[in-house]
């Protein structure tokens, strides 16, 4: 099942990235996508049905909006840390407790850290997510913790878990 | 229009990035700037690509490479921190925290 859900995504990418329909386009790309499925598919989603519930589209749409709205935040915020001529960071590495639970829900979390004020990923261990922060706001637990995660896990797990 | 705004943008993003990555103190805050605003700045200019040549090849082509772009990028980013802190580079001296010391020993 996974090797068939894998095997569409890939062959649509690459008709999306070709743009041609003939018929040795259509043959090169079924050809890759085949070994593209029987390469990856083990890293692939185990419940493939997933991807028929439309609910995780609509949320998918909420989280990209505020992906975008935060990364344009964390721009100008970057953007002024480096221009201003005192230069206002404090950086350090927090601890964060992880909610989510399946690896790629994890996965999508710690990109949207990483491109979002301020902070990258640096490691998962167990349950916690260790994030590099240019500006350490807090130094209690549970209000960094809402600072960092809190905008994305809910959209986050409605969407991909 | 739009896409010149949108790739001048852009521009003036990768040069805010690549100044800090001159102006920042260490590794891990220099990666901070050259993830966050060289991936704006280069999907902006992207963007200003679609816009320009509209829905044909090229277009969509480069809509295709912000996704994958973003992807790199935190990926990138992310390895190069882990990578940078497990060879031993000490976090700068204005760093106030480092939570992530007790947790690799």
């Amino acid at each position: 099942m996974r090797y068939l859900a894998l095997f569409i995504l890939s062959f649509l990418f690459w008709l999306l990235l070709t743009l041609d329909v003939s018929v040795a386009n259509l043959i090169t790309g079924a050809v890759a996508a085949v070994i593209t499925s029987l390469l990856f598919a083990r890293y692939f989603f185990d419940r493939v049905y997933k991807f028929l519930q439309p609910v995780r589209y609509f949320w998918f749409v909420v989280y990209l909006v505020v992906l975008i709205w935060e990364c344009i935040k964390a721009n100008l915020d970057v953007a002024y840390r480096v221009l201003h001529p005192a230069m206002p960071i404090k950086p350090g590495i927090v601890k964060v407790k992880l909610e989510l639970q399946s690896d790629f829900a994890r996965t999508m979390l710690a990109n949207s850290i990483t491109m979002t004020p301020g902070t990258i990923s640096v490691d998962i261990i167990d349950d916690y997510l260790y994030v590099h922060w240019i500006y350490v706001r807090s130094e209690d637990p549970a209000e960094y913790s809402r600072q960092i995660t809190g905008r994305f896990e809910k959209f986050i797990k409605k969407t991909f878990e | 229009m739009v896409s010149t705004i949108l790739i001048a943008i852009g521009v003036l993003f990768n040069l805010i990035g690549c100044i800090g990555l001159i102006r920042l103190p260490d590794v891990y805050n220099r990666l901070q700037s050259a993830t966050k605003c060289g991936t704006l700045g280069t999907c902006s200019i992207l963007a200003g690509a679609l816009f320009h040549f509209g829905f044909v090849d090229a277009g969509i082509k480069a809509l295709i490479a912000i996704p994958l772009l973003f992807f790199g990028a935190t990926a990138a980013a992310h390895a190069l921190v882990r990578g940078a802190y497990h060879f031993g580079v000490k976090l700068g001296d204005k760093s106030v925290k480092d939570d992530y010391k007790d947790a690799v020993k």
